[in-house]
């Protein structure tokens, strides 16, 4: 079959546009069906989603609202570098995500679409999962200093002091910070303790690619007390990890670019704070050479900082943390590790995997390598990695939403040998 | 009438405290409110019937964990286990679609909603036919007034979705469109 060239296309368009009229004379009368809906009013979070079947096929791909049974877990499925070995660390934990860890080793787990905060408690390689908190908002963002837990729902960061000695009858969360925005759009928060003792969030853009509110598509930092909020950065879409130089005790963080420019781009970033005050680009330009085709008009990449790494389309990278451990081979000394979800917004799905990016000695990152991988599979998602831990014996752990699990990669001797 | 109705199935809950009960013993009161075929009959209570099974299996965990807060429900799906979920949610999702509305829609009306549905992508995620799909409610014959309630609460933040889809969706919509939305898809086959 052959197809039209443009021009006989639009003479044929012509032809049948001038029967039409003459078949009904008034076009108010029989109004023919729109070809396009009516463009989206001027901000509208929904701005950039193209009409077209191909399209429609694609939505943010929905977690299983329960945990998968223990005996269904894809561990077989996973894989990572020769001599590493993959298994589960503890299971049965609705839409787990992000990862802090007690100075007593207990593992505190946030979630996004339930209630609850979860801790995994190892007795001796028994592991039992508890809840210690439940009735929250999009508890997604954990974190752990000097005994106590930090919890940040969508709105309100609250704690819990001596947490680990209270795993089997915990107080409610006490908030020390609340009033933040509401807007559900990249809402949910992922939080960190800096080398400077501060806690680190973002406020993120309520939209796909919109201009935010002034205060929105910022980094924060507040107090251990919950006071003293600064913003320290701008132009971020959504972060959801973030991690600093071991060394330099520079902030690195993912960022998530924006939906519906293409299938293949932009690409999520890996960024690097180098000083307070930097706009990293949203939604002007994505990742550091691409003008908005909206936003980016009048403006230049140049005016923003650029990622050191692109993740790759879609990918929605998210957790990342500094291999600060003694137990993976030295090559992995002070990388980074990032969880990458997965993609929705791309027909045929990227990411669904945790790689390790090269940082060299200067803090610019160098290749990115796969570290995780299996999540993904004949275009379907087994799991998906949401955040990566380092354990103190050098073990790196990894959150799952899709399962509600944590997984384990650990490294044998021959691993060490076989990255030799 | 109906509220009255709805008082004593409601008077009856609290009674019994069905939050104790097994799940097939829990049912019929499921639809003494939600409609034998799972067609409400019942003003601001939604027919369940052709609900995709992930949609139903997500919102009964919402009441069981009390993520969406609605009093009845809370209390009916109190105690149920994951597998009961699972399988009130098979059970609903085979019950036969409610048919729509059979009056002589406003052509006006249907051709603005038509265009607004467009406008906002509903016809993306509810697909073409309104059937949803996974964790996206069906809304073809969905009872109006239940839609225009759904609608409004998202607005306003009263109604809590599982993740933050439709909080984007009805961001730039106004009431007066929600009027019109929920006539239309009560109106769909």
């Amino acid at each position: 079959m052959t197809y039209p060239s443009l021009r006989q296309s639009l003479v044929l368009a012509g032809t049948i546009g001038a029967l039409l009229g003459a078949a009904w004379p008034t076009a108010a009368q029989q109004p023919a069906p729109a070809q396009q809906p009516a463009p989206l009013p001027p901000g509208s979070p929904l701005i950039g989603r193209p009409d077209t079947a191909d399209a429609k096929r694609l939505a943010p791909v929905p977690a299983p609202p329960l945990a998968a049974a223990a005996d269904k877990l894809p561990v077989d499925k996973l894989k990572a570098p020769k001599g590493f070995k993959v298994e589960v660390y503890a299971s049965g934990m609705p839409n787990a995500r992000s990862l802090a860890l007690g100075d007593k080793g207990t593992v505190f787990v946030g979630s996004r679409l339930q209630d609850k905060v979860y801790a995994i408690v190892d007795k001796g390689g028994k592991r039992e999962v508890k809840i210690i908190a439940s009735g929250l908002y999009r508890p997604n963002g954990v974190a752990f200093k000097n005994g106590t837990l930090y919890i940040m729902e969508l709105s309100q960061l609250s704690k819990i002091d001596n947490i680990e000695d209270k795993l089997d009858n915990p107080p409610k969360p006490t908030v020390i910070l609340d009033g933040l925005p509401k807007d559900e759009a990249h809402g949910w928060k992922y939080i960190a303790i800096g080398p400077d003792n501060k806690l680190y969030f973002e406020i993120g853009q309520p939209c796909n690619n919109c201009l935010p509110p002034e205060g929105y598509a910022t980094m924060r930092r507040v107090n251990l007390d919950g006071t003293g909020m600064e913003t320290i950065a701008q132009g971020i879409r959504n972060t959801v990890g973030f991690d600093w130089h071991p060394t330099s005790k520079e902030l690195y963080f993912t960022d998530n670019s924006r939906d519906w420019m293409s299938e293949d781009l932009p690409n999520d970033e890996l960024n690097r704070m180098t000083k307070v005050g930097q706009h990293f680009g949203s939604p002007f330009c994505y990742q550091g050479n691409l003008p908005d085709q909206e936003f980016g008009w009048g403006r230049k990449c140049e005016e923003f900082t650029p990622p050191i790494a692109l993740m790759g389309p879609h990918t929605a990278a998210l957790g990342m943390k500094f291999y600060t451990g003694n137990s993976f081979p030295a090559k992995y000394k002070n990388q980074i590790l990032v969880a990458r979800h997965g993609s929705w917004n791309k027909t045929n799905k990227l990411g669904g995997d945790v790689v390790l990016v090269n940082i060299k000695k200067d803090g610019s990152a160098g290749p990115i390598e796969p570290f995780l991988t299996g999540f993904l599979e004949n275009n379907s998602y087994v799991g998906r990695p949401v955040d990566v831990m380092v354990m103190k014996d050098g073990s790196v752990l990894v959150s799952d939403d899709w399962n509600g699990a944590v997984w384990r990669v650990s490294a044998g001797g021959n691993a060490r040998t076989a990255a030799r | 009438m109906r509220s009255l109705a709805v008082g004593a199935i409601l008077a009856g809950l609290a009674a019994h405290t069905v939050g104790a009960q097994p799940l097939d013993t829990r049912l019929p009161t499921c639809l003494a409110c939600h409609g034998e075929n799972g067609t409400s009959q019942l003003p601001d209570i939604p027919s369940l019937g052709a609900q995709p099974a992930f949609y139903v299996t997500v919102q009964l965990l919402m009441f069981r964990d009390k993520l969406r807060v609605t009093e009845p429900m809370n209390e009916m799906a109190k105690g149920l286990t994951d597998a009961d979920l699972q399988k009130a949610a098979d059970i609903i999702s085979k019950l036969p679609p409610p048919q729509p509305v059979a009056d002589n829609p406003d052509p006006a009306r249907m051709d603005k909603a038509r265009a607004l549905s467009r406008q906002h992508r509903c016809n993306f995620c509810h697909q073409a036919n309104y059937a949803g799909q996974e964790n996206v409610p069906r809304l073809a014959g969905q009872r109006e007034d239940y839609l225009l309630k759904a609608l409004r609460g998202y607005k306003d933040n009263s109604r809590r979705g599982y993740d933050a889809q439709m909080s984007e969706v009805v961001y730039d919509l106004k009431d007066e469109d929600f009027v019109e939305l929920a006539y239309f898809l009560a109106r769909q086959k």
